[in-house]
């Protein structure tokens, strides 16, 4: 394990809301399981948030949302990303984001997707089953 | 994954500008891997241009609102900024919660500025080990100015200052009477001493107090200057401006003696010697050794100090015979 240089993760808030409890949870609960978590605050833009992913180099990018304005913002935030030759990051939401959105998002590249009653041991074990240490 | 063979396109990339390829370059510098190694190694010819500021004072003092607002003002006189915030690790789960981009917001947007968060990773002396490699990275990249914020420093977080060519050190109202200003450590470090948080009460008085510890000080050939500032209300940032501007301008004319400059590079190698130390301690076999040798300190059968004589005996053994691949590769980046 001490091997191992720690997974760099990105916990960011995108758009209006200015609730971030649940955001920092994670962010926590990821620190607590050895990862280094960058945590840029709240309302974030989809140019920011790729800003601050190109520059930390992370691993992983969680996003936190309950304005229920995922479905216009994730899709800039995978497209700014793209535009900075970032594209090799692991994607993972949490916040009230509907059933029905679930599909759509998992297809534009969030491989996971975290509703509310999701527990943080889960969220900590899709970012190591996911996320290679060679 | 890190192979040295990668490190020479890495690095022809990022002295080409690619933003992806310098922020690759950091990590690999960080993760002190052969490829991190190896690149240092390509770039250090490319450095010794950038200004480098450290700016360092206790938890709460401001540093990262006042690296925002320095950063800010270096990037209005045209100049292109790197800013190293660091945070400290758990000494438990090893994590960390890199917080200092919170105060940087409105940076972000800015393609002239490059913020890169660090965690400690063990590292004492209120700096991660290699926040001096990713400074010379920032450096070859072709940073104007690199803008090192340390851990919210207690008394004796003074790494910074072997690092940074100006040193700024926080104070603020609020944080105790005069003995603890007159005690040794990181007061001594600073090239311009500030007082953030100026529209609070007590900054005066804090200022005052600042002023007489200065007073009893040996004469040097430096001032050291107190700036009044208040960083979220922009206050007094043309002052300290001004005062760091200063600073560089007296280093430049001082022209360290070639003593000094060995001296600091003595300082730098032995450093480095440490970091080399405690890497190759994390490499697999060694790593057990160490596991065994704790066993017999445990029991009290040998003390720390024969373990450690036997410790680098076996380091010493292994440079000999140059094991395995790995332990190649790590020669490769070094020597």
């Amino acid at each position: 394990m001490s091997n191992q240089p720690p997974i760099r993760v990105l916990i960011a808030k995108p758009g209006l809301d200015g609730h971030d409890r649940g955001a920092k949870v994670v962010a926590r609960a990821l620190r607590d399981a050895g990862m280094e978590v960058v945590y840029t605050g709240i309302r974030q833009t989809p140019r920011m948030i790729a800003e601050a992913a190109l520059q930390e180099d992370v691993d992983v990018i969680g996003l936190s949302i309950l304005s229920g304005a995922h479905m216009e913002l994730f899709p800039r935030i995978v497209s700014e990303l793209k535009e900075r030759g970032v594209d090799d990051v692991l994607l993972f939401a949490g916040g009230i984001i509907p059933e029905q959105d679930v599909a759509a998002l998992k297809a534009l590249g969030f491989s996971g997707i975290f509703r509310p009653g999701s527990s943080t041991l889960d969220i900590i074990e899709f970012v190591r089953a996911h996320v290679s240490r060679e | 994954m890190s192979r040295g063979s990668d490190a020479g396109d890495l690095v022809r990339r990022l002295l080409g500008g690619e933003r992806r390829a310098l922020s690759r370059a950091i990590s690999e510098v960080e993760n002190e891997s052969a490829t991190g190694l190896e690149a240092l190694r390509l770039l250090y010819p490319h450095t010794g241009r950038a200004q480098s500021i450290g700016i360092t004072g206790s938890a709460g003092a401001g540093k990262s609102t006042l690296t925002a607002v320095l950063a800010k003002a270096f990037r209005a006189e045209g100049r292109t900024v790197a800013v190293i915030a660091v945070d400290p690790s758990s000494p438990f789960s090893h994590g960390a919660l890199l917080g200092d981009r919170i105060r940087m917001q409105d940076l972000t947007n800015d393609p002239g500025t490059f913020i890169r968060s660090m965690a400690t990773r063990g590292s004492a002396g209120g700096l991660a080990a290699t926040a001096a490699d990713v400074a010379a990275v920032f450096d070859a990249a072709g940073r104007d100015i690199v803008i090192i914020e340390t851990v919210g420093a207690g008394q004796d977080e003074v790494k910074i200052a072997s690092v940074a060519q100006t040193t700024l050190v926080l104070n603020t109202p609020g944080m105790g009477d005069d003995i603890q200003a007159i005690k040794a450590g990181i007061i001594e470090i600073a090239d311009v001493l500030v007082v953030n948080k100026a529209d609070l009460p007590g900054a005066d008085a804090v200022e005052a107090q600042l002023q007489a510890l200065l007073s009893l000080a040996p004469a040097g050939d430096w001032q050291i200057p107190v700036v009044k500032v208040s960083a979220t209300k922009s206050n007094g940032i043309q002052e300290l401006l001004d005062a760091i501007a200063t600073h560089r301008a007296h280093l430049q004319a001082s022209k360290p003696a070639d003593s000094a400059r060995y001296g600091q590079a003595r300082r730098q190698i032995l450093a480095a010697v440490h970091a080399e130390l405690e890497r190759r301690l994390r490499i697999g076999e060694l790593d057990s050794q160490l596991d065994s040798l704790a066993a017999g300190v445990a029991e009290r059968t040998t003390d720390p100090r024969s373990a450690a004589v036997e410790l680098l005996q076996r380091i010493n053994g292994q440079w000999v015979k140059k094991g395995n691949a790995s332990e190649h590769d790590v020669n490769r980046g070094t020597c």
